[in-house]
């Protein structure tokens, strides 16, 4: 079934697809519609869950690590300053090992106040543990939620899907929607490895002794590398059944490029436009969306910048006192790689401002006429 | 005579608590009450370490362990959990220290009461932080001595009133209790057990290195508590009818304060001030249970 949704109703509907059955939520601007659309799927019938309105982010996330502990698949979606109250149940989740799936809508961080797109706020919980996916339009809203919840339960890892505040949260585009029947047959329903069990009683997360944390955080950086194999995996597969296909990175015409313009979320469909264009005039440009940030696909990074020259890592974010953060990412991916390009690191965007086709063509230019990158981030777009 | 419970013993030999901890006694009860069709939450607190560390549990029913401010939202992402799956009938048994239910906790377990959640949630009340040792909450009584209120400048201002907080939630059922007093204790965790949504218990459980008390006397001194009327022992249902379960000898507070090393440096007038306003407190209480509750009349 084909409707046309927002991105925030797209999520929704992976969530009713992936019959999960506890919600836990606090709604933040851009956010609001995906919970508001579940209540509306919790009341009619359509989906068979429990909806804590809890009083917090916080308390959303406590409520969902508690709900997954008892063995049911749960969710959550928040943003920006939402997220960032989360901080301390994020570490919790991933630690605990609980396949949780999420939505975070990019949103920018206060102050000052600023509602619109920005990857900020889930790009500093990068070290919580918890696999983060970039999407880039409505349809893979929807199905990364599925598939986010085959890849949390095959390596007992948290997911959290991130999309672009309003360019994708509130914009509405044709979405395929499958049927129940298709998702049941490709997403099995969610049997826990452990779980809250009276007949078996545990103690979950208790107090662990130097003797033994290590181990138990070695197999959690074991499970992440794992993941991103996962990914890959659950991305051909879900292409097989439902003909979209994902992975951990997507490189377009990466091969034989000289420039490879490296970009995340809503920012790389302008850059398609330009890419085609620019081959239609015969330079060899090339484009390498990062699909996931964590676990980082050092390994798929590398195969498709080794041997261009130069590539141009767009960021909407900036990690303060460092800079562009997929850049930085990229440059130490890249690290102790001989034919390796020269890395441009420009931030643009912040806080909404649009990034257009334009923009990329002169970042472009700006690349092909330049000897060697700056070695701090450069700024697109000021108005100072 | 021997006592008769409803269910085995179900915290075990092995678990890391000081000699006289109340919270270990608490817990005891507690879970022969509630019985071993239940899942306990426990937030940082005491109890994170007396629980036993990874793989050990003293504990026969699972625990989940959940971050300070989290008993309210965790016990009811419990309780939506086992709900969906249709475990109706296993209880939620949220269990925490007074740091985490008056202080960083007290936004989950208003969210959880407003909501009236199936659970039930026991404060174990030690009257400070005493896993970080000893610094003082807002459960700290008037002038008493702590490592961050020291005696030269002790805790200032009354003890925060969690039951009135919680009784303004109107949730079904509140009650004090004291471990000098088991049955009524066990009785209470019984009837909170029978009861559908948010029940809260407010346990006083002495700390003998906190309070500055031999442990042989964590017992004798908590009911020097309540008879001096310090803490009264009463249940709240609906949030408007008050009963005393308990009827306190009256003893003088001085008896109570004497006893423990935590107020050693108060003065007379120390005494006198914390007399009176014990008197206040014990008054309005006698008030409220003397009053006909609402809901009965309408
Ligand atoms: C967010 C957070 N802040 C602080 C702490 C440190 N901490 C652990 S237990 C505790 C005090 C607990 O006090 P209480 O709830 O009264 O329980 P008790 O230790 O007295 O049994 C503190 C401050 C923590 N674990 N988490
Ligand atoms: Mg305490």
């Amino acid at each position: 079934m084909k409707k046309v949704l927002m991105g925030n109703h797209a999520a929704s509907w992976g969530v009713q697809l992936s019959r999960v059955k506890m919600i836990s939520a606090y709604p933040i601007t851009p956010q609001t519609h995906i919970v508001e659309e579940l209540s509306e799927m919790c009341g009619d019938g359509s989906l068979d869950a429990r909806f804590l309105k809890v009083e917090s982010e916080h308390s959303a996330m406590a409520s969902v690590i508690a709900s997954q502990a008892t063995g049911v698949r749960s969710f959550t979606a928040s943003s920006s300053n939402g997220l960032a109250l989360m901080h301390e149940l994020l570490h919790w989740a991933a630690g605990a090992r609980l396949p949780i799936v999420m939505v975070n809508v990019n949103r920018a961080l206060a102050p000052g106040w600023n509602i619109w797109a920005d990857q900020g706020d889930s790009l500093s919980q990068r070290d919580t543990g918890w696999i983060q996916i970039y999407v880039e339009d409505n349809q893979e809203v929807l199905d990364s939620v599925i598939q986010g919840y085959r890849i949390a339960e095959s390596v007992d890892l948290p997911v959290m899907i991130c999309y672009d505040a309003f360019f994708l949260s509130h914009t509405y585009e044709p979405v395929d929607i499958p049927s129940y029947d298709e998702v049941d047959a490709w997403l099995p329903p969610y049997t826990p490895t452990n779980h809250l069990d009276p007949e078996k009683p545990k103690s979950f997360y208790p107090l662990v002794m130097p003797d033994n944390y290590m181990e138990i955080k070695y197999k959690f950086q074991q499970a992440h590398e794992q993941a991103i194999g996962v990914i890959d995996e659950v991305g051909q597969s879900f292409g097989t059944s439902f003909d979209r296909y994902y992975g951990v990175v997507e490189a377009v015409q990466c091969e034989d490029a000289d420039i490879i313009l490296v970009t995340s979320g809503t920012i790389t469909s302008p850059a398609r436009l330009v890419l085609e264009e620019m081959r239609q005039k015969g330079e060899k440009v090339g484009l390498l969306k990062m699909r996931t940030f964590r676990p980082f696909p050092v390994k798929a990074v590398q195969q498709a910048l080794n041997g261009a020259k130069k590539a141009i890592v767009v960021d909407r974010n900036c990690s303060w006192g460092k800079g562009g953060i997929f850049a930085d990412e990229i440059k130490s991916a890249m690290s102790n790689t001989t034919d390796a390009p020269m890395i441009y690191s420009y931030i643009a965007g912040l806080g909404g401002r649009s990034i257009t086709p334009d923009d990329i063509r002169g970042l472009i230019e700006e690349a092909i006429e330049s000897d060697s990158p700056s070695s701090e981030s450069v700024w697109k777009g000021l108005k100072l | 005579m021997r006592k008769e419970f409803a269910h085995d013993e179900l915290m075990m030999p092995g678990h890391l608590a000081c000699q006289g901890c109340g919270g270990t006694i608490i817990m005891k009860h507690a879970l022969r009450a509630v019985g071993p069709d239940a899942v306990c939450v426990i937030p940082a607190c005491c109890w994170t370490i007396i629980s036993g560390n990874f793989p050990y549990s003293a504990l026969n029913v699972p625990v989940l362990h959940t971050a300070f401010a989290t008993s309210g939202a965790a016990a009811s992402g419990v309780r939506a959990g086992l709900d969906m799956q249709g475990k109706h009938d296993t209880k939620v048994l949220a269990f925490a220290g007074d740091g985490g239910t008056f202080d960083i906790g007290i936004q989950s377990l208003s969210g959880a009461a407003e909501r009236n959640e199936d659970i039930i949630y026991i404060c174990y009340d030690n009257e400070a932080y005493m896993n970080t040792g000893v610094q003082r909450s807002s459960a700290t009584p008037e002038r008493a001595w702590t490592t961050t209120t020291p005696v030269t400048h002790p805790k200032s201002g009354a003890k925060k009133n969690m039951i009135q907080i919680l009784a303004g939630h109107k949730v079904p059922y509140c009650a004090t209790a004291n471990i000098a007093f088991p049955d009524d204790l066990y009785r209470k965790v019984r009837n909170a057990a029978e009861i559908k949504g948010t029940c809260f218990i407010h346990v006083l459980s002495p700390c003998p290195s906190g309070w500055k008390i031999p442990s042989e006397k964590a017992i004798e001194v908590s009911r020097l508590a309540t008879h001096s009327k310090v803490f009264p022992i009463y249940e709240v249902y609906h949030g408007e009818e008050y009963k005393i379960t308990m009827e306190p000898d009256e003893i003088p507070v001085s008896d109570y304060l004497k006893s423990q090393g935590r107020f050693r440096h108060l003065k007379e007038e120390d005494m006198d001030f914390i007399q009176e306003r014990v008197d206040y407190e014990w008054k309005i209480l006698l008030q409220r249970s003397m009053m006909e509750p609402f809901h009965m009349n309408f």
